[in-house]
Parts: C-alpha cells; sequence; structure tokens
C-alpha cells in the first residue's frame, strides 16, 4: 500500500520561503507570478493490510511528526 | 464592523466590566468591535503594565552613564568614544510553548527590531531559558524546538548568539520562559526615538506584508493556560530573519541621513500599539488610512489590521521632503513601503478603511489612562537558615561531584550553544562558557561583556535576596571577565499577579533588585514584565531574568574561567561560610529544598567585585571565576575543565564542615588564579583593601586532589559534564 501525503501551511500563515521563490521566479523573468505556496510531498510504502486502519496510522504520523499541526494542514492519499 | 459588544465580547478581549464602564465614560459612547479591540491590546497587561507600573516606577534607572532609559524601544548607555550600548531584554514565553521553533524565532527577531529600531547595529544576541523537568513529557520537544528557532533566526540574520542561561525545573512544566536579549552598538548622535512631533507628516509603513498573524497574541500573552489551550495555536506568527535582514540594512541606511523622526518596531498588536505610542509621547494625533497598508491576503477587516502582529514590520514619522529618498532605499531592499497616514493636532486616533471612519478615540486615554492596579500583596513567609550540620556530608566527594556537574543543572551546555553561531561578526573575543559574553567594539579596542542571571529557587524561597542576588551575581560575572558592569535590563516573569502571594513575590523581587542596583551602580535601562504565566493555578517559580552589560576598556585586559598553567595558586577571594540553604548540593544531594538562600552582602559584593576588576586590568590573574550554583568546588572543576588542567586543594584549617565549604553558596566570592610571583602582589592589595583571600591551592597534573586524596580525573569529570544534554536530547 503507497500513502502519498501533502504537507502544506495553513491558509493565511507566512511562507518565507514561498515568497522567496516568487521573488527568484520574478527575478528570471517570468511575469505574472502573483503569490507563491510551498509544500512538501512524502510518500511512505505500507504493509498491505486493513485501509482503515492504515489511515489512521497516517494520520497519528502527520499528527506526531510528519506536519506541524500548529501551522500546517495535511492530506493523505492512500493507493492500494 | 456590524458586530454590536456584549459583555461576553468584552470578556474575550480580556477586559474586565470595571475597565469596560471606564471606556464607556470617556468615550461617552459605546466602542465598535474594532475600537474595543484597539483598547484591549493597549489596556492588556503586556502593553500597559496595570499591574507592575507602580512598583517599576520605584526602580533606579538613572546614572551618568544612562542616555535614555525605560519607556523607549530599547535601553542606551554611553561606552565613550562618543558610542553607546543600546540593549534590552524581552521575553517570548507563550508563543515558545505553543510553537517553540516560531515562538522562539520570532522572539529573537523582535527583540533585535527594538535594538535596531533605535539606530543601532546589533552585535550579540543572548538567551535566558526556562524548560520544565527533563522527566516531563513536553520537555524535550520544547528544548528541541526552542534552541533550533532561536539558532535559526539569529544565524540567518547573522548576529552571533553569545551567551545566556537554561535551566530545568518542575515549575515550568506548564510555562516555559525564553527570555531573548539583544545588544547593539551606534553612535550617540544616531540614536532614534519613538516620539512624533510636526502636523501633517507622513506616517510610513515599511517591512513585510501585514497578514492575519498572531491576532491577539498580546492578549494572550496576559491571559492563563487552561487545558483548552492548544486551540489558541493559530495565533502563533512565522518569523522571516531573511526579510530582518534586509529591514535591518534598510532602517540603518535610512538612519544614515535626516529623514527620520520618529520610528517604532512593530511588535505586540503591531500597528495600534506602534501608532499609539508614536502619537502619544509626541502628544500628537494620527490617522491612517488602512486602504494603503500593504496586506498579505484578500479581504482583511480593520480589526484584523490593527492587530496583526506579522513580523518584520516598523511604523515611521518621516520628514516630508525625505520621503521619496526614503521609498528609493525601501524598494531598493525589496521591502513595502506606504504612506499609511499622517500626524495631527487632534489628539485623536482616526482609522479609516474602505471609505469609513472605523475607529476614533482620544490617543491621551488610549496610552495613559489604561487601568493601574495597587494589587494587594502578601510577603513570602520568611525561610528559615538550614545550618550546615542539619545535611550530611558526602562520603563520596568525587560521585558527588560528578553527579552535580553531569546532571541538568549545571552540565555542559555545548549541545545548545553549538547550534548557535557565536562567531559570526569576527568580534567574539569570549565564547559561551564563560562568566560573561565578550564583543570587541569593532574596530577598536573595547569590549561589551554580558550575561543573563537569576536563581529562581532562591527567588522563591525569598523574594527580596533573590531578587538581590540576581543582581550580584551578573555584577560578578561582569567583573570576573574584567569588565565595569555598566546598566541592566529585566525580564520580569512572574505568576498571576491578582494572586496576593504572586504580588508578593514581584514585590519582594523589585525590591531586592532596586537595593543591589543603587548599591553596585547598575541602573535599569529597559525590560519587560511577563505575568500570568500559571496554568491550572500553579504558578511558575519567581523568575526575574536579569540582562546585564559591562564595558572593558581594553579587550587584551581579560581573564577567563581557565586554568592556564601548572604552578599558578588558587585563591578564594571572598568570605566562605559554608551556607547550604537553596545550595544545589541541599536540593540535588541532599534532597532538602528548604532553608532560606545565602544572604548578599552588597557592600562585600561591591569591594569583591572592584578588587578582582582591578587585579585583572593590573594583570595580576591567569584566571577567574565567580561562585555561584554548587559553589567552591563545582568552580573549580568549571575551571580545570576549561584548561585542562587538575589542582592540588587542601582544606583552610578554619573551614567548617567540609561540605559547606566546598558547596556552600556564600555570595560576594570569586577563584582567581595568580602565578606565585604575583601572588604577593595580590594578597597585599587585597589586605589593603579588606578583602578576604583564603589560598586554597595550586593548578597541577591532570586531576583534581583535596588534601592529598583523589576527588576526580578531569577527563572522568568531563565526560559526565560533556555527556548529560546529547544523551538527553537523544532520549
Amino acid at each position: 500500500m503507497k500513502a502519498r501525503i501533502h504537507i502544506t501551511l495553513k491558509k493565511g500563515v507566512l511562507d518565507p520561503q514561498g515568497k522567496a521563490i516568487a521573488n527568484a521566479l520574478s527575478h528570471l523573468g517570468f511575469d505574472g507570478v502573483e503569490e507563491v505556496r510551498q509544500g512538501k510531498y512524502i510518500e511512505i510504502d505500507l504493509a498491505d493490510g486493513d485501509k482503515a486502519q492504515a489511515r489512521a496510522k497516517l494520520d497519528a504520523m502527520c499528527a506526531q511528526l510528519l506536519a506541524n499541526t500548529v501551522i500546517e494542514n495535511y492530506t493523505v492519499e492512500l493507493q492500494a | 464592523m456590524r458586530v454590536s459588544v456584549t459583555p461576553e465580547i468584552v470578556a474575550a478581549h480580556g477586559l474586565k466590566p470595571d475597565e469596560y464602564a471606564h471606556i464607556l465614560r470617556v468615550l461617552n459612547r459605546e466602542p465598535n468591535l474594532t475600537e474595543l479591540g484597539i483598547f484591549s491590546a493597549m489596556w492588556n497587561e503586556h502593553c500597559s503594565y496595570k499591574s507592575s507600573r507602580v512598583w517599576l516606577r520605584t526602580m533606579p534607572t538613572t546614572g551618568p552613564q544612562v542616555v535614555c532609559g525605560p519607556g523607549e524601544n530599547a535601553g542606551v548607555v554611553d561606552i565613550g568614544d562618543g558610542q553607546v550600548a543600546i540593549f534590552k531584554m524581552e521575553s517570548h514565553n507563550h508563543p515558545s510553548f505553543i510553537e517553540p521553533y516560531q515562538g522562539a524565532a520570532t522572539g529573537v527577531g523582535g527583540i533585535m527590531r527594538d535594538v535596531f529600531t533605535m539606530g543601532a547595529r546589533p552585535v550579540a544576541n543572548l538567551n535566558a531559558l526556562r524548560f520544565g523537568a527533563p522527566d516531563h513529557a513536553r520537555t524535550r520537544h520544547l528544548v528541541y524546538g526552542v534552541v533550533a528557532g532561536i539558532g535559526g533566526y539569529g544565524n540567518c540574520i547573522g548576529v552571533p548568539t553569545v551567551g545566556g542561561e537554561v535551566n530545568f525545573d518542575a515549575g515550568y512544566n506548564g510555562n516555559i520562559l525564553v527570555n531573548a536579549m539583544c545588544i547593539g552598538i551606534a553612535d550617540a548622535s544616531k540614536v532614534f526615538y519613538s516620539t512624533a512631533s510636526g502636523i501633517g507628516n507622513p506616517v510610513v509603513y515599511v517591512g513585510s506584508k501585514t497578514g492575519r498573524d498572531g491576532i491577539h497574541g498580546a492578549s494572550m500573552a496576559s491571559a492563563e493556560f487552561d487545558e483548552n489551550s492548544e486551540e489558541k495555536r493559530p495565533t502563533v506568527q512565522v518569523g522571516d530573519p531573511f526579510t530582518e535582514k534586509l529591514l535591518l540594512e534598510a532602517c540603518l541606511e535610512l538612519m544614515a541621513g535626516d529623514a527620520v523622526i520618529a520610528i517604532q518596531d512593530m511588535g505586540a498588536a503591531g500597528l495600534t500599539c506602534s501608532a499609539v505610542e508614536m502619537a502619544s509621547k509626541g502628544g500628537l494625533g494620527l490617522l491612517l488610512d488602512l486602504d494603503k497598508v500593504p496586506c498579505r491576503e484578500a479581504g482583511m477587516t480593520a480589526y484584523e489590521m490593527m492587530l496583526s502582529e506579522s513580523q518584520e514590520r516598523m511604523l515611521m514619522v518621516l520628514h516630508p521632503d525625505r520621503t521619496d529618498a526614503a521609498r528609493a532605499i525601501f524598494e531598493r531592499w525589496e521591502l513595502d513601503f506606504a504612506i499609511v497616514g499622517e500626524t495631527t493636532d487632534t489628539g485623536r486616533f482616526i482609522i479609516r478603511h474602505q471609505g469609513e471612519t472605523v475607529a476614533d478615540l482620544p490617543v491621551d486615554v488610549l496610552a495613559e489612562q489604561a487601568p493601574v492596579y495597587q494589587r494587594p500583596w502578601t510577603p513570602t513567609p520568611p525561610a528559615p537558615y538550614l545550618p550546615a550540620k542539619e545535611i550530611p556530608d558526602t562520603d563520596d566527594l568525587g560521585a558527588t561531584l560528578a553527579r552535580l556537574m553531569g546532571g541538568p543543572h549545571l552540565a555542559s551546555r555545548r549541545w545548545i550553544w553549538e547550534q548557535y553561531d557565536h562567531m559570526v561578526m569576527g568580534d567574539t573575543i569570549q565564547r559561551p562558557g564563560g562568566d560573561a559574553a565578550v564583543v570587541r567594539v569593532h574596530n577598536s579596542r573595547k569590549g561589551i561583556a554580558a550575561t543573563t542571571d537569576v536563581t529562581p529557587r532562591y527567588c522563591a524561597a525569598a523574594p527580596k535576596e533573590g531578587g538581590k542576588q540576581a543582581i550580584a551575581e551578573a555584577f560578578r560575572n561582569l567583573c570576573a571577565v574584567g569588565a565595569k558592569p555598566l546598566a541592566v535590563t529585566d525580564c520580569l516573569n512572574f505568576g498571576n499577579p491578582e494572586r496576593p502571594e504572586i504580588m508578593g513575590q514581584f514585590v519582594g523581587c523589585i525590591e531586592g533588585i532596586s537595593e543591589a542596583c543603587i548599591a553596585l551602580d547598575m541602573p535599569i535601562v529597559s525590560g519587560n514584565v511577563s505575568l500570568y504565566n500559571e496554568t491550572s493555578g500553579v504558578a511558575i517559580p519567581p523568575t526575574p531574568a536579569i540582562g546585564a552589560i559591562g564595558l572593558l576598556a581594553d579587550v587584551d585586559k581579560m581573564a577567563t574561567v581557565a586554568f592556564k598553567q601548572d604552578g599558578d595558586e588558587i585563591f578564594v577571594i571572598g568570605e566562605t561560610q559554608g551556607h547550604l540553604g537553596q545550595s544545589l548540593y541541599a536540593r540535588e544531594i541532599a534532597g532538602r529544598k528548604d532553608g532560606a538562600p545565602p544572604p548578599v552582602d552588597l557592600a562585600a559584593e561591591r569591594r569583591n567585585g572592584d578588587f578582582i576588576r582591578s587585579q585583572i586590568i593590573a594583570g595580576n590573574v591567569a584566571a577567574a571565576h565567580d561562585i555561584s550554583d554548587g559553589g567552591l568546588l563545582v568552580a573549580i572543576a568549571e575551571m580545570a575543565l576549561a584548561g585542562g588542567l587538575g589542582c592540588m586543594l587542601s582544606l583552610p584549617r578554619n573551614a567548617g564542615p567540609r561540605h559547606g565549604f566546598l558547596f556552600g553558596e556564600d555570595q560576594a566570592r570569586y577563584i582567581a588564579c595568580v602565578s606565585p610571583q604575583k601572588a604577593q602582589a595580590m594578597i597585599a592589595a587585597a589586605q589593603e583593601k579588606n578583602v578576604p583571600v583564603t589560598r586554597f591551592g595550586s593548578v597541577a597534573g591532570r586531576d583534581i586532589v583535596l588534601d592529598g586524596k583523589l576527588v576526580h580525573s578531569v577527563a572522568g569529570l568531563r565526560s559526565a559534564h560533556e555527556n548529560w544534554f546529547p544523551a538527553y536530547m537523544e532520549g
């Protein structure tokens, strides 16, 4: 089972890295970049098993380690 | 906003019913929600000092060295040659508990802005940190985040983090303390203040855009935590050190000219506090047009803009004909620059948004008529003297010493300070690990010494003696490197001031601090107060953290703690009575937490401190160390570890109980190492000044030896001392 996890800053939280990317893009001459928000993407291979249990386990991983839920949101996709 | 103000909304803004009644009386109408938010920001404990102000007024704040005392962004002291040092310490406790990395990082960013707002280039950062018990579930996570946040921000902006202190105590389990200090250097003729002047002058916003960060952070900082505090999380703001670096350079470039009339950092309750303070100090009114404020998000309300705590922003009043030149500077540094209002002669704070007047409030009421409370207080009951004979001596001196040196209170803080760039800027002369950090004033022989100190267990047992001791220890740490102490910044962290016993701790500490500041000629020039540090009714130990700076005329005449060479004689300066009450020995080895802390004799502190400094400057001292936590033997061990050398010690004939002599925490003491050729001169000078000097042994070999018996090898002690922190953090 493969899990794909996207972690992004919550709406409204300042994103200095995104801001730096936006600046760099405009310096490189890409017009019309209004805002950049960046995040991270994590793939996890899990032993096959019950999907609901796997989802609960992935939620716990996100809450405890992968995401800083004070300022970040996460989404989990599970593929068999 | 068309929301009518209900008692629940008033309470949610942290205003008491009688405070709201006062607002109704002075306005003669109901405030709207934006106005209520502004009142709540200006009148909360964090901004208004309503519980502490009557006591803060009693503290000594003047002296010939003081250029500007409390009330500005930071304190300013004269360091000669037309230069000043500008410094302050400030708390960022609550945000750091909720989000340790960003909370600590923005604390560092905020205190640096306080310093460069006044025209100084920051040259050193320090941090006084208090965490819960090492075995508490959250402590490791908080230590990790706070230290990374301090390093992350300070290292990115390129200002060295040179010193500080760390305590662990179960009393901080629910409320850690993160007190950040910054020191900057400026030309005396180029210091900038926050007093607006002139009518019709442009009010200019510079720095980052405004987002919905930390809305009501300042109000949060004045509310106790409860079990639901997790829900307050989204108010934590995120720092951007790279933008702050641009803001620093842009501000200093602008300040080299004559454009700036007044400037104020946007810290707690950003736009509100900065605008009101500048107008109030100038006796002016101020008009703000929120449509001009650079916003990060669409659809922000006036309420959100006025209370946002987005970082890396400043508000300035400029000379009108210099505005274009100023704009060019900030645009070159890729920062926002917007004229958002003007000064007026109305004495009113008027805010326009989308064509409407959304607030119209009297400036003087906001700034000066905040409630001031004479809170009832009860003195802390005196703790009885705990004689050394009531505490058992140890039968294994070596193991006891290793346990102290390798425990959470005294273990090496290398794991922390190795994460900080403490050498950047190239002027760090004395690195973390000594008594005080020393940074050279660039392009000169002068040095600024800096230290942070307080012993919360002393303050809890006897607030007044604890307050005195905090100043005395800071004084000693500065004297022990050869610096002349100049002035103090204080960060007063306490529990809920509405409880008389907490207020009693506050009053006691203030009295002790004031007395010591006068006796040791170290006026208070800046600081802040952090109250309501309690969780579910359990308060932190009283923690008036002291940051102090001193001046070395010549950094070549500086002392360090390290043993230098075999044969140097070891002397104890000051009188040892063997006071074990509240000592680490009593608490950690004997398990006794009762008893009075060591009394502080300020005349002896002054005499002994002036003596050690004069001996260092005269070149008589090879190594010097103040004696504090852990007592004499711990101080010796620290010097041995720093130098990689051992010593042969012998107990003086009149030492009294051995454990009292070796582990007592009597004040006003130093260890001085002196070469045999210079020992007579130093003893003669001490006798002349009436300073007690006791010969305790000499530097020798690679072991610590007492009366011919091995106490501990220096190498073995080093592994205990160095290993605790990394092992703890690896869990």
